[in-house]
């Protein structure tokens, strides 16, 4: 049963290191659905957050083929319920759409206004997908210009910490 | 300025020779010419043979490094000199060769300007390799090399890759040379818990039909003698793969045959009928497992396997046992009882004299007229020694050598198994030889595959290397024919080949040669080939549509294997 998996790894910082884990899942045809990375709490240390639709046995394959890169420490593999996590969303609306509606949606939303350019607004929202997908469905009654969404911020919740790794 | 400092070049050898590399497998070009410069003073250190294409220096070097259990070095330049090296790559990856590749690089500055002879190697090489770097910078050459080897012969061994900027070869640095031993985020030795191998023992002490699967692990883990002692101890019969061939003798009396495709009727059959399957050191390739959803699914499996990427990737272990199998086998000895499996292996040699009586007879003692690859085989026992190296390249005549060649010790079978590289043979014997002089080195190929690399024969005549070159010549691409008449309704489409006269060829290259195409001239041409001291190129005219058998179509379970 395919369901979404989000696996972290934890990588040294060597070039070359994106290209080598994008490859594992491009040979084997599977989309990324998200990807992020960012330096971890250890210095030098890289973390990457990558999400994924399908079955746990095709995660635990695609975890072990990433841990077998070198210069990969640790790739853990977690499903929704295990990780804390948060992705942020923009929305690019015209000066001209703004009006006391707008105001409401923002405040339902818990989004703000996190920039006011010469002609448009930029609207900012946290949250999982599905919130900052509903937000955009709303917006599209203000002419929404632009919208982009970030790939998946996760922390898990089991207590293993990568020292011990190390 | 310090004169002790000594260019990138120069640091390039001196770390190979530290890494007491004996041989350089190249081929020169713009962007290495620095390191060849360089070699020019250590040549009474380290060898350098001159290949005439770099696919052929990356296959001697994977010859040479099956053979000797050492590293394999080959260099090349930018460019078209760099992505010639990708095929072997790819290769010994797949069969999980150690070797360490350098490439010249463009200036640096140049990088990413579509340069003369500039290509992006380390993208193109990274799914080739077991790991790549780009060196820019003097500094990082040795360490770069030293971290290099320390991957490509440590845990699974494989390829890697050092792309050395022209600007890093010719500046000035200093050269201290410190092994890499450890790597933080590479674990190469999994450790193996003592509650696994309890687990897979009392499994084994109370199967009744035990089987064993040999693969390359026990070879590249130098577990042979533990894997005759395991199967002294507990009587288990075992089969290798491919490239396991030879790591156990084929005269142990529980050696019981070959798996895949075209390997032997009973073991692959019974692999359906055994309650506990021991695999050690093998990957359950498609061409070893068939249909895996009818592979084996009525037996518990054992898997001892040191990369845990291997573990579930095919087939489910009921025990995974991870870790070196060498130290696996040697706890595992002393928790097994001591057992015979007579009626089982019996089971085995029923189906053996079956196989023998249909297809053996058939292939190396024929009576038809036209010659037979499996006869020659047969010849070339007769004469061989018993730690001749066998070296093959890919298709009808890879399959029939293996199948009838008399393996008596390990490191004794070189071919491409996983990527089945045509082309493979001729400078991976080259490599096997250069080992070892001393050592028979019969490099049995086909005539389509010896046509890929044919220019070796140059690098053969200037080392002198005493290749024993056997031309099984049946003016087909003979395994594509196979199966176009097997599956493809005898549509020969791009098969039969217009050959040149190979023989000329041959003695062109300054090789003693013979030529046959009458049975009653062989075993003497064979016995001949033997006695000679040098390179030596026997073609043989075969039997122009022949098939080999057994065989398990794809797609069928391994007890589907036909005879005919």
């Amino acid at each position: 049963m395919k369901r979404r998996y989000t696996i972290s790894v934890f990588t040294e910082n060597f070039i070359g290191i994106l290209s080598r884990i994008t490859l594992i899942f491009t040979r084997r045809g599977i989309n990324i659905d998200g990807f992020t990375a960012s330096e971890s709490r250890e210095e030098g240390i890289y973390r990457i957050t990558i999400e994924v639709n399908t079955t746990e046995a095709q995660v635990i394959q695609l975890s072990r083929q990433i841990e077998k890169i070198i210069d990969v420490i640790k790739a853990f593999y977690y499903v929704d319920d295990e990780m804390v996590f948060q992705e942020i969303a923009l929305y690019k609306i015209p000066i001209e759409s703004i009006d006391a509606g707008l105001e409401v949606v923002i405040r339902q939303y818990n989004a703000k206004i996190i920039s006011a350019e010469k002609g448009f607004v930029v609207i900012e929202m946290t949250g999982h997908k599905k919130d900052t997908q509903d937000l955009l469905e709303v917006l599209k009654d203000f002419n929404v210009l632009e919208f982009v969404r970030s790939g998946r911020v996760a922390v898990a919740k089991p207590m293993v910490s990568i020292d011990k790794y190390l | 300025m310090n004169d002790s400092k000594i260019r990138g070049a120069e640091i390039v050898i001196k770390s190979l020779v530290a890494e007491n590399a004996k041989f350089i497998f190249g081929y020169p070009g713009g962007a290495i010419m620095p390191v060849y410069d360089a070699l020019y003073d250590y040549m009474d250190q380290i060898q350098h043979i001159l290949t005439r294409h770099e696919q052929g220096a990356i296959h001697a070097a994977q010859g040479y490094a099956r053979v000797s259990g050492k590293v394999g070095v080959c260099i090349a330049t930018s460019g078209p000199g760099a992505t010639n090296l990708i095929t072997g790559m790819a290769d010994a990856l797949i069969d999980s060769t150690p070797l360490v590749c350098i490439t010249g690089q463009v200036l640096s500055q140049l990088l990413g300007t579509d340069a003369f002879q500039e290509t992006d190697v380390v993208g193109i090489s990274m799914p080739a390799t077991k790991w790549n770097i780009q060196v820019r910078r003097v500094e990082d050459i040795a360490p770069a090399i030293a971290k290099g080897f320390h991957i490509a012969r440590s845990g699974r061994p494989g390829p890697v890759l050092i792309d050395i900027t022209k600007d890093a070869q010719v500046a000035l640095g200093d050269f201290n040379y410190v092994p890499c031993l450890n790597i933080r985020s590479y674990r190469p030795y999994p450790k193996v818990p003592d509650s696994v191998i309890d687990e897979a023992a009392a499994l084994i002490n109370k199967a009744k039909r035990p089987y064993l699967l040999y693969g390359q692990g026990v070879v590249l883990g130098k577990a042979e003698s533990q894997l005759k002692a395991f199967l002294d101890k507990t009587g288990i019969p075992a089969a290798c793969t491919l490239l396991g061939t030879g790591a156990l003798s084929e005269d142990h009396p529980n050696y019981v045959g070959k798996l895949g495709m075209h390997g032997n009727y009973a073991p692959n059959l019974l692999t359906n009928k055994c309650d506990v399957l021991i695999s050690i050191g093998m990957r359950f390739d498609d061409r070893v497992t068939g249909d895996v959803k009818r592979y084996a699914k009525q037996a518990k499996v054992i898997h001892l396997e040191l990369d845990p990427a291997e573990i579930d990737k095919i087939v489910k272990a009921d025990v995974p046992v991870l870790g070196d199998c060498k130290v696996s086998l040697e706890k595992l000895i002393e928790k097994v009882e001591k057992k015979e499996h007579p009626e089982w292996i019996k089971q085995f040699r029923v189906l053996e004299a079956e196989e023998k009586r249909v297809v053996v007879g058939n292939d190396i003692s024929p009576t038809k007229i036209g010659l037979t690859m499996g006869e020659v085989i047969r010849h070339i026992n007769e004469f061989k020694a018993d730690d001749a190296i066998l070296v093959t390249d890919v298709g009808q005549h890879q399959m029939v050598a293996w199948r009838y060649f008399n393996y008596k010790t390990t490191r004794t079978q070189v071919t491409s198994g996983g990527l089945g590289t045509m082309g493979f043979a001729l400078p991976a014997a080259l490599g096997a030889q250069l080992h070892d002089y001393n050592r028979e080195v019969i490099c049995v190929v086909g005539d389509g595959g010896i046509q890929m690399t044919i220019q070796e024969l140059g690098t053969i005549m200037q080392t002198k290397a005493p290749v024993k070159v056997v031309l099984l010549n049946n003016n087909f691409l003979g395994m594509v024919r196979q199966w176009q008449q097997l599956f493809f309704d005898k549509r020969y489409s791009f098969t039969e080949l217009d050959n040149p006269d190979f023989i000329k060829i041959a003695e062109g290259y300054n090789f003693k040669v013979q030529k046959v195409d009458e049975r009653t001239d062989l075993r003497q041409a064979v016995a001949e080939m033997f006695v000679h001291d040098g390179p030596y190129f026997l073609e043989v005219k075969v039997e122009k549509e022949d098939n080999v058998f057994p065989m398990i179509a794809t797609g069928s379970s391994v007890e589907e294997i036909r005879l005919k």
